[in-house]
């Protein structure tokens, strides 16, 4: 690990000054901020991260769980995962935020990671975690070893040429059906950002992750109040049954009034270079009776623009019935 | 002459300094690919002051940036009972309590933690008065190699206070954390049980 200068800013301000001298605040950032620690840590140890100086975040008034006025919820950057997934809130009214979360990392790392590090949550692509490998993520212009490499558990949509990086988070696939929005406050003024505009595709600049710059720091998550009679899943489908990520994860969130459903939501994980919302399964639900043929053909225009690598090709159909199974499920449920 | 057991001699030649010439000031180098420490290539000036609370007891330290609360808990504070495995959050070896919460010591800096309440193994129970679980994994006979056991017993220790369900598969899910090379994992599981059906 390289070293670094360790400071512990006494508030809010100081903090976002001190990170705003950042050349960049994605791939390579000469700042970070540290909550969890359980990816940066983990990166600086393989020198995939090398920061200067390193900002503990963890004594920031960024740890509350609070009613919206509007009926949502607020979400505090820091809040642990654990004590996110088991908010009697949560539980209840956005039960595949609080699913998904557990079906992630272990019970250790969910007491440890936060709100915050799992928007921020880095691949698993093993040529991005070896400095010895070349990788386009981690030094723009060396090639993507994945593409013609070990690629079974990498991504089959948002791939460029560039980069086929999966993006690994649970929590992040729930929020994207949630249609979360994410509090970003920076060295001159804040902004909400929609979920789906937070994480970038890789395209030509598979470095840049997020929308976020040197400065930003995520102050909290909102979700919307929860939409009435509506049935949510998250189902997970990996090689083991715990502790592993994801080969293919669906996030629903339907209503169906009638036999007929009458809003859809659905996201996907494990097979996206970000986390995937699908608003052409969306589509093909909303208004067409809720049956599996309609499930099926929802996950047959969800993964439509699939793109298979030398190994990974079994993703699409396993992402195909694990969305209409998690449909399925939440109709039953 | 009594020969002296593996731990006494870790523990000694670590207060001493001796054996392995580490610092008790704090361990301020790097660790090779192979995971073994090196010298320092500091001259400890970026040296950090903290003050540790462990097991109830504070530690004043000067602690180099870098050093993860396992390597702190082991090598400079020398309570050997937690036990590196993977070093990268993937095996549970390390396994420790801040403020009464299981965490992976490998994955966080000391310095997070001044102000924190850290508990490691050896803060649990005595070999003259075992706590419940310890007294269950003895019983239960779920170790073989034991290297993993500290761990096991701190995650088991945990789990007690965290929302868990009845059976058997609901234990396994909460100590899937927890890697046993040995594959101890049905008497882990029945020293667990136990002990919440006695609780």
């Amino acid at each position: 690990m390289h070293n670094f200068e360790f400071i512990r800013p006494p508030d809010l301000a100081t903090t976002i000054t001190a990170a705003a001298q950042s050349k960049t605040a994605q791939q390579g950032a000469d700042v970070r901020f540290m909550a969890g620690g359980t990816t940066l840590i983990d990166l600086m140890k393989l020198n995939v991260e090398t920061p200067a100086r390193v900002i503990d975040i963890n004594r920031l008034p960024l740890d509350k769980i609070e009613a919206t006025s509007d009926g949502g919820l607020k979400i505090g950057a820091t809040v642990r995962n654990s004590d996110l997934a088991h908010h009697p809130t949560v539980r209840r009214d956005y039960s595949a935020l609080s699913q998904a979360i557990l079906d992630g990392a272990s019970a250790q790392i969910r007491n440890m990671a936060t709100i915050a590090g799992n928007l921020l949550q880095r691949t698993r692509c093993v040529y991005f975690r070896d400095t010895a490998m070349p990788c386009n993520k981690r030094e723009p212009g060396t090639g993507c070893p994945a593409i013609t490499g070990s690629n079974r558990t990498l991504a089959i949509l948002g791939t460029s040429e560039h980069c086929i990086a999966t993006n690994p988070s649970d929590m992040c696939v729930a929020m994207a059906a949630l249609e979360a929005t994410i509090h970003v406050q920076g060295p001159k003024s804040s902004r909400a950002v929609p979920f789906g505009e937070f994480h970038l595709l890789p395209g030509n600049t598979p470095q840049r992750e997020t929308v976020l710059e040197p400065g930003d720091l995520v102050m909290h998550v909102t979700l919307p109040p929860p939409v009435a009679g509506s049935r949510q899943v998250y189902l997970k489908l990996r090689d083991r049954a715990s502790y592993e990520f994801a080969l293919a994860s669906a996030a629903v969130v339907i209503t169906v009034s009638g036999g007929k459903v009458t809003r859809a939501r659905v996201a996907l994980g494990g097979v996206g270079t970000k986390p995937w919302r699908s608003p052409e399964a969306e589509a093909v639900l909303t208004g067409r009776p809720a049956n599996d043929a309609n499930f099926r053909k929802a996950a047959e225009a969800a993964l439509r623009d699939a793109k298979p690598q030398s190994e990974n090709g079994f993703k699409i159909e396993l992402a195909k019935r694990c969305l209409t199974h998690a449909l399925r499920t939440a109709l039953t449920s | 002459m009594k020969a002296l057991a593996r731990r006494e001699f870790l523990e000694k030649s670590l207060k001493t300094g001796g054996a392995f010439g580490i610092a008790t000031s704090g361990f301020t180098g790097q660790r090779s690919e192979a995971g073994e420490a090196v010298m320092p290539a500091t001259d400890g000036a970026s040296e950090v002051a903290v003050t540790l609370r462990i097991n109830g007891k504070d530690h004043q330290l000067r602690l180099d940036p870098r050093t993860t609360l396992l390597d702190c808990i082991r090598e400079t504070v020398a309570l050997t009972g937690t036990r590196k495995g993977c070093d990268h959050g993937q095996c549970g070896a390390c396994t420790v309590h801040v403020n009464g919460r299981r965490v992976l010591s490998c994955l966080n800096l000391a310095l997070m933690h001044d102000g924190n309440e850290i508990t490691t193994i050896e803060g649990l129970g005595t070999p003259e008065a075992l706590h419940p679980m310890q007294a269950a994994f003895f019983a239960c006979d779920a170790y073989q190699c034991g290297y993993c056991t500290s761990g096991q017993i701190m995650s088991a220790v945990a789990l007690m206070k965290e929302p868990c369900g009845p059976d058997d598969a609901a234990v396994k899910e909460l100590m899937s954390g927890n890697i046993c090379r040995c594959g101890a994992y049905a008497n882990i599981v029945a020293a667990i049980q136990q002990v919440r059906q006695r609780a």
